[in-house]
């Protein structure tokens, strides 16, 4: 190639000298740009063609900075810097003159300013401000051509903030009289809602237009649009249902002008787009499903040429029959189509054919049996895509008698691959595998070694620590327990017996755990030899300081076990002088145990990882050492946010001039308490500096991540063992690898009896894989036919709590199907079971608590409650509470206002400092037969207390009760999990955890789950969620005018909006701002005449200053804060809230 | 949407960068160089879909690439876009792009690297699919070349230069981009009911 191009180049000067006219001042370009790319295709070595591309551009440098250049030869240059910047080198010196030429250039030469501009600059980058003018000039233009690289530009680049200043542009384009254009606009609307969909908000009527536009592809565009739209919030289009399956049926029916058809199929990417949205609102909905069987099942039929295009719609078709409600006869069809994908010659359909599969085999195993020879062949295919398609295939029909031979599979196809992504990956699904359905300890431990050696260090954490998790904790059978660890204790030995074994850290670091953990259970090895293993393993250069931790802490739990060791004393010795203080720490913390038998026996008990040791948490022993210290005038302890928010106004520079010193109070910080900085050291990872192991040491060795919490605010909370004995029998194990080459062959002989064509021996090796893999899926009739009976073996009791965990479900969708009757239905139904009956009272407890309260606290009550009625969706509650009744106390903070909640309430009773703040009423979140929860958030100066309250319906005590928020939105403070020991028959409990917006968002949902243990020694599960929107984190703030000029300027971000005005009050403003003020919980700092100054903050520092003019009949918001999300999310909320009333 | 369009030769260089997602220079030259490694040790029979690359952004997005003669053709698309559709679209912007070149080489894309961000930029807007219909795209691109010759006295001169140099008789001239496979035939399956 790179010849031809040469021999090309040499003639090119002799051609372009005809046209290339020396001296006068011009530049051939041409000829540069084409010297450029052949002395490129030249050169032998990247090194060289840096050094050339280098020359280049400093040529372009001066000739750029250089005032004679005229634009044209500019445009050139552009070109060449596109070219150089394409090969990676950085021409950013040239990027303010590309926005220069697309702003002056004529239409050429704006056109390639544009086309450098869109290509140089992202939309964090500076100079694209000076791009905005520029834009909007073009936006205006009469010159079709100019409109639309405006648009385009505005599409491709522009950042959030930026939004606003085009946006009116934009949306007037929608109307514009050229299609071209409105198409444009169409999508670059789109952009902006995918960036900042609140900012678009009051456009959707216009979609509505664009979707019905004269030009289907202006329609096309919008479609767009709205399948996101119908992704984010499938609800709001139902509506809309009809009219999609119409344009289909017309397109189907081929009514769209001859120019949109693709190889004779008519507009197929339409048609893929309308499948998608029609997937997306028929799910779950049968009604919208019934609109579309018929479009359904006319494109299924029409899709018969044999063309790409044609498999594209198909496989789109297939997606959305299984998708929506299902319809056996369209399944029947589909099921067809997936046939001829996954038989298909071409290897694009038949990985189109594999993926369809699994994404229907959940629904229908079946398939997975008819085409079971198929997904076999594609096992050895040689296309490394094709093979993960179908391990992908194969683990969701992974059961308990087919686990070993698709782990073979897969871990066959990990020792080949070589990508990363693919490991982790398929690293993650093995694991979880195994620990779900091991058929016995040795394949379990074995299979996990693999998974160790293979993941190495890229692997998912979570994996070692289940792991040790799993063996820390056992399961049903001490037995099994104890030959588990024994068994994996064994195999590590010998795997360190091995010369040169070059482990992941991560392996080594499990290794050094379960062997000093547990090599006690083996009689026949002196923990002294064990011992010299790891300390050779200490000794070698490759090991990581972390795993060396964990080293050193294995040692030394194998010397509590020992009566005296030389190899410990020596150990200790040796690395008490080591350079690196953690190891260093470690040996002296080992010399001082080894010291004191007594004190070790008692921190290092053997068998002991789950069981807690009892630590005074809050330091109480050092409070006199304190209060002398304050005495003496040391400065009071300050926590880490403050003081660095303290240290961040010290600074000379100060960059960060938007974060608030807000007093923090002493009595917020009695709800954090004292022991949370010591609780989050903790819950730390490993490694740390030497303070944090201290910590660590004296609360247990080697604590591992995901170990329950036990310390709540109330100081310890009792657990008893989790890993005690238990002695109801475990379900009886048959041994499946045994008979499983028995039945291997039996099946296999039935298998070939069933196909016509005589097999020979390769073809029935395949089928005997066959049957191994197939094995257990499908209707019972192709069970017995398989000659095997489902066999439970309970082993693991993460299977166990996954079984448990699916019955729950489906008693909760029984109980919730009965409750979606009307209630008074409810009440009359005699044979309704207890835990409803409980719930009804519960339910008219709170409507008679309800009404007493309306007359009192009339003030706030009817917006607000709607509003937190939408809050809410747990549907028994808004079953239970009507919306009527409802009165929500909403967050204010002037003292007037606070509004108590009956302390009467016998059911949920506030603890007396709480009730005493605002609060919002309680709310149910989710119950089941036994057990109750609901919540009440208590909006509290520096955050938002959430108070759960859990009841229990049951006749017995509940036992081992943990509610966790697994949350990575919102910062849990206190502690993300409580844990109570039991709860007694019919009482209730509550639990307090402040939460706090790590982002600033309109509103999310707080999800998490409560498990317990009945009295049949089950772990049940409760899931939950609560809907927290911004309001709730923001509080006013209080601020004097001259404070509030001061903070306006230094903040960086500002937007403006127009709002609506509530116009038929007396006084508009303070009418709206007081709306605004009682919902959102703002300050009015000043209002002078027809304008305002309002202030608030959102927790816990973001402030945000709001500046409000009454102009001509809107209130003209100008908004300031350091969050530009901020901004973002308290305008939706005004918008919302404004519009309402 | 469409995250990036890259294409390269044989060799790796590239001769079209398009990124819809902000990545850093070196990101991208990265992306562009494993790209490359992933997609040009694979046979031709093998499927045109590539998953899960570590670098731009994991499971949830996908390469869907093509090779012609001298040049593969690449989209790195998310989740929300068809596969078959997507190879599809490529199709199209390669035959568009043979249209507006007559007999698209890769000295085209090369010399005329501006005209063909244009002629994708008439495709994939922003990355979306903006328009799939060849015809409707050439007439765009049309359009934009008639400005050109209004305006353009000498900038027209390179053009024909390079149309001057593919017409002579080189001995090992690059051939044509083959756009052959346009009709992807199934020969053992019969048409559906």
């Amino acid at each position: 190639m790179s010849d031809v191009v040469e021999k090309t180049l040499t003639a090119l000067p002799s051609l372009l000298s005809l046209d290339s006219q020396p001296g006068a001042g011009k530049l051939s370009i041409t000829s540069k740009l084409g010297s450029l790319i052949k002395n490129i295709t030249e050169l032998t070595s990247k090194h060289e063609e840096s050094k050339l591309i280098k020359k280049e551009l400093s040529t372009i440098k001066e000739q750029i900075s250089s005032p004679h250049t005229t634009l044209r030869q500019m445009k050139e240059i552009m070109v060449r810097m596109i070219y150089c910047e394409m090969l990676g080198y950085d021409t950013s010196f040239g990027y303010i003159h590309a926005i220069k030429l697309a702003q002056q250039g004529s239409l050429l030469e704006k056109r390639v300013g544009y086309l450098a501009v869109s290509l140089f600059l992202n939309e964090n980058h500076e100079l694209l401000l000076l791009l905005v003018n520029t834009v909007l000039k073009d936006l205006q233009s009469t010159n079709l051509v100019e409109v639309c690289m405006a648009l385009t530009i505005a599409s491709q680049i522009f950042p959030k903030d930026m939004i606003p200043a085009v946006l009116p542009l934009v949306e007037e384009k929608l109307q514009h009289s050229k299609e071209i254009i409105r198409r444009k606009a169409v999508l670059a609307l789109y952009k902006f809602y995918l960036i900042a969909p609140n900012q678009v908000q009051h456009i959707h009527d216009k979609f509505r237009k664009a979707l019905c536009d004269r030009d289907p592809g202006v329609m096309i565009s919008s479609l767009q649009i709205y399948q996101q739209m119908i992704k984010d919030c499938p609800d709001g289009y139902k509506d809309l249902t009809g009219s999609f399956v119409a344009i289909l049926k017309q397109v189907v029916g081929g009514k769209l002008p001859v120019d949109f058809n693709y190889h004779s199929v008519p507009a197929p990417w339409l048609q893929i787009q309308l499948l998608r949205i029609l997937a997306l609102l028929g799910k779950d909905d049968q009604s919208a499903s019934e609109l579309m069987y018929d479009v359904l099942d006319e494109s299924l039929r029409r899709a018969e040429i044999n063309h790409n295009i044609t498999y594209a719609i198909l496989f789109e078709c297939v997606k959305t029959v299984y998708t929506i409600h299902p319809k056996s006869d369209l399944l029947q069809k589909a099921a067809k189509c997936i046939g001829k994908f996954v038989l298909s010659h071409k290897i694009n359909l038949k990985y189109l054919g594999l993926k369809a599969l699994t994404y229907v085999v959940q629904q229908d195993p079946n398939l997975a049996l008819q085409h079971q020879m198929t997904i076999i062949q594609c096992l050895d295919h040689p296309d490394p895509i094709i093979k993960r398609e179908t391990l992908e295939l194969l683990y969701r029909i992974t059961n308990g008698q087919n686990v070993t031979v698709i782990v073979e599979k897969m871990l066959a196809f990990l020792w080949q691959s070589k990508d990363e992504y693919t490991t982790i990956d398929l690293v993650g699904k093995v694991a979880e595998l195994a620990e779900k359905y091991a058929p016995d300890n040795e394949w379990f431990v074995k299979t996990m070694n693999t998974v160790f050696s293979l993941g190495g260090d890229v692997m998912q954490p979570d994996i070692p620590n289940n792991f040790l998790r799993l063996l820390a904790e056992g399961f049903e059978n001490e037995i099994e327990d104890k030959q588990l660890r024994l068994f994996a204790v064994e195999s590590y030995l010998s795997l360190l017996d091995k010369e040169n074994c070059n482990f992941p850290q991560r392996f080594l670091q499990v290794i050094s755990w379960v062997l000093g953990e547990y090599s006690y259970l083996k009689t026949d090895t002196h923990p002294e030899i064990v011992a010299e293993r790891l300390q050779k393993l200490l000794d070698q250069s490759t090991i990581s300081q972390e795993t060396k931790s964990w080293i050193m802490a294995a040692i030394t739990k194998l010397a509590s076990d020992s009566v005296c060791s030389s190899t410990v004393t020596e150990i200790a010795e040796k690395h008490s002088v080591c350079l690196d203080t953690v190891q260093r720490q470690h040996a002296f913390e080992m010399k001082a145990l080894l010291d004191d038998r007594e004190l070790m026996k008692q921190i290092l008990p053997k068998d002991a990882s789950c069981e807690d040791i009892e630590v005074d948490i809050s330091l109480s022993f050092l409070d006199e050492f304190v209060a002398n210290a304050l005495d003496r005038g040391a400065a009071p302890y300050k926590p880490p946010h403050q003081r660095q928010q303290e240290l961040s106004q010290a600074k000379a520079l100060n960059f960060e001039p938007y974060g608030l010193s807000l007093p923090i109070s002493a009595s917020s910080y009695s709800i954090a308490g004292r022991q949370s900085p010591t609780g989050l050291s903790l819950s730390s990872g490993l490694s740390g500096n030497s303070a944090e192991m201290t910590q660590k040491k004296g609360s247990n060795s080697l604590k591992l991540e995901g170990v329950k919490k036990v310390w709540g605010k109330e100081g310890y909370l009792p657990q008893s063992e989790t890993a005690q004995e238990v002695n109801h029998p475990s379900a009886s194990c048959p041994d499946v690898e045994a008979t499983t080459m028995e039945k291997l062959v039996e099946n296999a002989s039935v298998q070939s009896d069933l196909l016509p064509v005589a097999l020979n021996v390769k073809d029935q090796e395949k089928q005997q894989l066959a049957s191994s893999l197939f094995v257990g899926i499908g209707s019972h009739d192709t069970l017995s036919l398989m000659g095997k009976s489902e066999n439970n073996a309970q082993r693991f009791r993460k299977r166990s709590k996954l079984k448990e965990y699916s019955k729950e479900t489906e008693r909760l969708s029984r109980d919730e199907f009965s409750l979606q009757s009307p209630p008074q239905n409810l009440l009359d139904n005699a044979n309704f079971s207890e835990s409803s009956e409980n719930l009804n009272g519960l339910g008219t407890l709170f409507t008679s608590k309800f009404s007493k309260k309306a007359d009192s606290t009339t003030l706030d009550c009817d917006k607000m409650s709607k509003q937190e009625m939408l809050t809410v969706p747990t549907k028994g509650s808004s079953l239970l509470f009507t919306s009527d009744d409802m009165v929500v106390v909403k967050p204010s903070h002037s003292p007037a206002e606070i509004s108590f909640l009956p302390s009467s309430n016998q059911y949920f009773s506030l603890p007396a400092e709480l009730s005493q703040q605002a609060h919002s009423e309680v709310v149910q979140l989710a119950y089941n037969d036994f057990l109750s929860l609901s919540a009440c958030k208590i909006y509290q100066k520096d955050c938002l207390l959430l108070v759960v309250f859990i009841t229990s319906y049951s006749s017995t005590p509940i036992t081992h009760i943990e509610l966790c928020f697994p949350q990575s939105k919102l910062k849990v403070f206190n502690s993300a999990a409580h844990h109570f020991h039991s709860l007694e028959a019919k009482s209730t409990v509550n639990c307090q955890s402040c939460l706090l917006m790590e982002e600033p968002c309109a509103q999310l949902d707080l999800v998490g789950n409560l498990t317990y243990h009945l009295e049949s020694e089950e772990i049940s599960e409760l899931e939950f969620s609560l809907t927290l929107t911004l309001l709730d984190f923001v509080r006013p703030l209080i601020i004097s005018t001259d404070d509030y000029g001061k903070l306006w300027l230094s903040f960086a971000n500002d937007v403006k909006q127009n709002l609506n005005l509530l116009s038929n009050a007396k006084d508009p403003l303070t009418a709206t701002l007081n709306v605004l003020k009682d919902n959102l919980c703002l300050h009015i700092v000043d209002i002078i005449g027809k304008e305002s100054i309002i202030a608030c903050q959102l927790l816990p520092s973001i402030p945000c200053l709001m500046h409000c003019r009454v102009h001509s009949g809107m209130l003209a918001v100008w908004l300031r804060s350091p969050s530009p999300d901020f901004i973002d999310c308290l305008l939706y909320h005004c918008q919302r809230i404004l519009q309402e009333k | 949407m469409i995250k990036a369009i890259l294409v390269f030769n044989n060799h790796g260089k590239p001769r079209l960068i398009r990124f819809y997602q902000y990545f850093p220079e070196d990101m991208q030259q990265q992306i562009i160089r494993e790209t490359f490694h992933l997609v040009s040790k694979r046979d031709d029979n093998v499927c045109n879909f590539l998953e899960g690359g570590s670098l731009i952004g994991g499971s949830d997005y996908k390469l869907i690439y093509r090779h012609y003669a001298t040049l593969y053709f690449v989209f790195c698309v998310d989740s929300s876009e068809s596969e078959l559709g997507i190879l599809d679209l490529i199709q199209v912007f390669v035959e568009t792009l043979d249209k507006c070149f007559e007999n698209v080489c890769e000295l085209d894309l090369i010399f005329h690297m501006d005209k063909v961000h244009y002629i994708l930029q008439e495709v994939v807007m922003g990355g979306m699919v903006l328009e799939t219909n060849m015809n409707e795209i050439v007439g765009q691109v049309e359009n934009q070349s008639r400005l050109e010759k209004s305006e353009g006295g000498l900038s027209g001169a390179p053009a024909r230069a390079v149309s001057a140099v593919k017409n002579m008789n080189l001995p090992e001239i690059p051939r044509n981009i083959n756009i052959g496979d346009i009709n992807i035939k199934v020969p053992n399956l019969s048409p559906f009911v």
